[in-house]
C-alpha cells in the first residue's frame, strides 16, 4: 500500500487516461463541493441570524396588552385595557423572580411614525418612551453621549437619545448632534445620545429608525396618563424564563381584572423559547444540509464505481495481459481500489478546496459589501469547520473504497485467458 | 521440461459442449525449439493456452519442470507464469498507455522489482533487441515488427525457462516474421525452450520439431532428422 513504485503506476495509469479520470472524478468533486456549499450556507445563515439576536438577553419576555376574550366580573369581552405605571412596582413585589422589568410607550399605531422636524430637514420615525433600564435587555451601543438616565426619568426632561437613520437623515455627517433640538410632533427635545442597535430585534420599529424620550416625559406630554403599552422583563439567573411569563401573566390578569382564562388579553413573547426553536430550526437545517450532502456525495461515488466498471470492461483486454505475465489477483486488486481511492481523494479534495475558497470569496464580498448603518447581513461567516472537512475527507477515503470494491472483484473474475482471446 | 499424458479438454456452451482435446500425449524437453502446426479449431490455441497456465484441463496430467500444474489457484497460477514462461502473442498485447520500456518492465514490477532498475534491466533487453531508441515510444508510435519485438523483450525479461508464442507471426509480413523467427532461435540457442504455434510451414520449418494436431490428438511428430523431409513434402503439398 506505501510502496512508491505502487503510486507511481496509479499514477502513470490515470495520469495517462486523463479523460477517463476526469470523467470519474467528477461525481465525487461535485458532491463535496455541494456539501461544503450547503455545510457553509448554513452555517452563514446561522451565524448571520445569531449574531443579530445573540446579544439580546435571553432570559427576557415582552408583555402587550389586547383586547380581552371573554366577559368577567361584570366586564363585557371585547374590553380595551392597558397595563399601568403601578404594575412594575406590583409585579417586583410579587415576582421575585424578575430581574429587571421596564416599560416602554409608542405614540400612535403601530409602525406609524412620528412627523419629526429639524430646521429645514424632516422625516418620519419612530417614537418610543424607554426607561433606563431597558439597554440592559436589548443592549446598544451609546456612538455619542449617552442613554436616557433616571434624572431623565424623575424631571421628565424633555431629552432625547436617537439612532443612526435619524442622525443619517436630519444631520449633515460631519455635524455633532448632541446639543441640538429636534421638534416632535410640535414639542422641542433636545438630543443628548446617538446609539446603535446591536441586535436585530425590532420592538415597533427598528432602532436605527426611533427616537427615544425618557418614558415618564411621554405619558406627560402625549396625555397617555399612567398606561403601559409595553413590558419587557429579565429573569433571575437559573429561573426559566416561562415561570416568571406565567406568573406575571397571573397576576396581571388577575389586578386588571381578566378572566385567568383569556389567553387572548394579554399577549407575550418569551425569547428563551425562541431561542430554543431557532438552534432547533439551524440543528434541522444542519441535519438536511449532511443527508443532502451526503446523498449527493453517495450518488458521486455510485458514479465512479459505474464508471469504473465501464472502465474495467474497456481494460479487460490489459487486465488479462498483465494477469498472463504474472500479476496476481492481489495485484489488480489493489491497483484498482488504489486508483479508486486516489481519485475519489483527489477529486474530492479539489472539491473541498473549491468549496471552501467559494464561502471564502462570499464571506469577502459580504464583508466588504457597503453596509448601512444597522444593516447587518442576516448571513455572515459561511465557514465549515476543520473537524467537518477531515470528517467530509474521511468519508471520501472511504467512499472510494466502496467504490472500488465492485470493479475490483470484477476485474478479478476475468480469467486471464477470455481476455486474450482475439475477436 | 514438459511432460503431458492423457490430456483432454472440453468447452461447454450452455447444453452443447465441444471436446477439444482428446487424451492428448506430449513430451517437451529442456531447449527444445517446437512449433505447434494443425488445422483452424484444431486446438493449436487451447493446448498452449493449457500449457502457459491460462486454462486449466479436464482429465490427464501436465508436469512442468517436473511440478504437476493442476487446479492451481489464480495467485499460484500468476507466480509460477511470472517466474517460468514468457508469452508471445500474435497481437502484440502491449499496454497501450505504456511505452515500450515500461512496457518491458512490466514482469518485473511484479516480482516487486524497484522501477529504476526493472527500467534498466528492460532497456538492456531493448538494446539487445535493436529497439533502444524506441524505449521511450508508445506501442501505437512503432511498427508491427517492433512492437513484437518489444512483445518479447517482455517475455524475456524475467528470464523464464520456456517462451510460448501464439503465431507470433500472424501478423507481420514476411520479412519481419523472418526477422523474429531469427530472434526466437538466438532465444532457443541461449538453452529457452521455445514453443510456437503457428500455421505458415516456412516458419515451421525454422524450428526442430513439428507437432501436428489433428481431431484433439498428436497426429504426426517431425523431428530434426526429418526436417528436410518435411520441407520436401510442403514444396510438393
Ligand atoms: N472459450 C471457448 N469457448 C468455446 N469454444 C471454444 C473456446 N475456445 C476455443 N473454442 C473452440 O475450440 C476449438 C479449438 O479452438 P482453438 O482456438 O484451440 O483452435 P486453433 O487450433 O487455435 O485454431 P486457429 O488456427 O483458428 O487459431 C474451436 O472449434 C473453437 O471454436
Ligand atoms: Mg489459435
Amino acid at each position: 500500500m506505501f510502496d512508491i513504485d505502487r503510486w507511481n503506476e496509479i499514477w502513470n495509469a490515470l495520469a495517462k487516461n486523463k479523460v477517463r479520470s476526469l470523467l470519474t472524478a467528477f461525481g465525487v468533486f461535485w458532491g463535496i463541493f455541494m456539501l461544503i456549499v450547503m455545510a457553509g450556507s448554513g452555517n452563514g445563515l446561522q451565524n448571520g441570524v445569531s449574531e443579530g439576536i445573540a446579544k439580546f438577553a435571553a432570559n427576557s419576555a415582552f408583555f402587550w396588552s389586547e383586547q380581552t376574550s371573554e366577559p368577567y366580573k361584570g366586564f363585557k369581552r371585547g374590553r380595551y385595557w392597558h397595563m399601568d405605571s403601578e404594575d412594575l412596582q406590583y409585579l417586583k413585589d410579587k415576582v421575585p423572580e424578575i430581574e429587571y422589568i421596564t416599560p416602554k410607550n409608542f405614540t400612535g399605531r403601530f409602525g406609524s411614525g412620528s412627523n419629526v422636524i429639524r430646521g429645514k430637514k424632516n422625516g418620519s420615525f419612530n417614537v418610543k418612551g424607554d426607561y433606563p433600564d431597558y439597554v440592559k435587555i436589548d443592549p446598544a451601543t451609546v456612538l455619542k453621549g449617552r442613554w436616557i438616565n433616571d434624572l431623565d426619568i424623575r424631571d421628565k426632561r424633555k431629552v432625547c437619545v436617537i439612532g443612526e437613520k435619524v442622525f443619517e437623515s436630519l444631520f449633515d455627517p460631519k455635524e455633532n448632534p448632541l446639543g441640538q433640538y429636534l421638534k416632535i410632533s410640535g414639542v422641542y427635545y433636545q438630543v443628548v445620545g446617538l446609539i446603535r442597535a446591536e441586535t436585530q430585534i425590532n420592538i415597533n420599529g427598528r432602532t436605527e429608525e426611533s427616537i427615544s424620550l425618557p418614558f415618564t416625559t411621554m405619558l406627560q406630554t402625549y396625555n397617555m396618563g399612567n398606561q403601559v403599552h409595553f413590558l419587557a422583563i429579565t429573569a433571575k439567573k437559573g429561573v426559566p424564563v416561562s415561570v416568571v411569563e406565567d406568573k406575571v401573566k397571573e397576576f396581571i390578569k388577575k389586578k386588571h381584572s381578566i378572566a385567568p382564562t383569556d389567553v387572548q388579553a394579554l399577549n407575550s413573547v418569551n425569547i428563551e423559547k425562541e431561542f430554543k426553536q431557532m438552534s432547533g430550526l439551524f440543528l434541522g437545517i444542519q441535519i438536511l444540509t449532511w443527508i443532502v450532502g451526503i446523498g449527493t456525495l453517495l450518488a458521486g461515488v455510485i458514479g465512479v464505481s459505474n464508471i469504473m466498471l465501464v472502465i474495467i470492461k474497456e481494460r479487460t483486454k490489459e487486465i488479462g495481459v498483465q494477469r498472463a505475465i504474472g500479476a496476481t489477483p492481489r495485484v489488480i486488486i489493489g491497483q484498482i481500489m488504489l486508483e479508486s481511492v486516489v481519485l475519489t481523494t483527489v477529486a474530492g479534495y479539489i472539491g473541498l478546496s473549491m468549496g471552501v475558497g467559494l464561502l471564502e470569496l462570499v464571506n469577502r464580498i459580504i464583508e466588504s459589501a457597503p453596509t448601512q448603518a444597522g444593516d447587518r447581513p442576516f448571513f455572515t461567516h459561511p465557514e465549515v469547520s476543520l473537524t467537518v472537512a477531515l470528517s467530509a475527507l474521511a468519508v471520501l477515503i472511504i467512499a472510494g473504497l466502496f467504490a472500488g470494491m465492485i470493479p475490483a472483484s470484477r476485474a478479478i473474475q476475468i480469467k486471464p485467458i477470455d481476455a486474450l482471446r482475439e475477436e | 521440461m514438459i511432460q503431458i499424458s492423457n490430456l483432454h479438454k472440453s468447452y461447454v456452451m450452455g447444453h452443447n459442449s465441444l471436446h477439444v482435446l482428446k487424451g492428448l500425449e506430449l513430451d517437451i524437453e529442456e531447449g527444445e525449439f517446437v512449433s505447434i502446426m494443425g488445422s483452424s479449431g484444431s486446438g493449436k490455441s487451447t493446448l498452449l493456452n493449457i500449457l502457459g497456465i491460462l486454462d486449466d484441463y479436464d482429465l490427464g496430467t501436465y508436469y512442468l519442470g517436473g511440478k504437476l500444474i493442476q487446479g492451481l489457484n489464480e495467485t499460484k497460477a500468476a507466480i509460477t507464469r511470472n517466474e517460468m514462461i514468457g508469452f508471445i502473442f500474435q497481437s502484440f498485447n502491449l499496454i497501450s498507455f505504456k511505452n515500450a520500456m515500461e512496457n518491458v518492465a512490466l514482469p518485473l514490477y511484479y516480482q516487486k522489482v524497484s522501477r529504476k532498475k526493472r527500467n534498466q534491466i528492460a532497456l538492456e533487453y531493448l538494446d539487445r533487441l535493436g529497439l533502444k531508441e524506441w524505449a521511450h515510444h508508445l506501442p501505437s508510435e512503432m511498427s508491427g515488427g517492433q512492437k513484437q519485438r518489444v512483445a518479447i523483450a517482455r517475455a524475456l525479461i524475467s528470464q523464464p525457462q520456456i517462451i510460448l508464442a501464439d503465431e507470433p507471426t500472424g501478423a507481420l509480413d514476411s520479412t519481419t516474421s523472418f526477422e523474429v523467427m531469427d530472434i526466437l532461435k538466438e532465444i532457443n540457442d541461449q538453452g529457452k525452450t521455445v514453443i510456437i504455434v503457428t500455421h505458415e510451414h516456412d516458419i515451421a520449418a525454422m524450428t526442430k520439431k513439428i507437432i501436428r494436431l489433428k481431431d484433439g490428438v498428436i497426429e504426426e511428430v517431425i523431428k530434426n532428422g526429418d526436417l528436410q523431409l518435411f520441407k520436401d513434402r510442403v514444396r510438393t503439398e
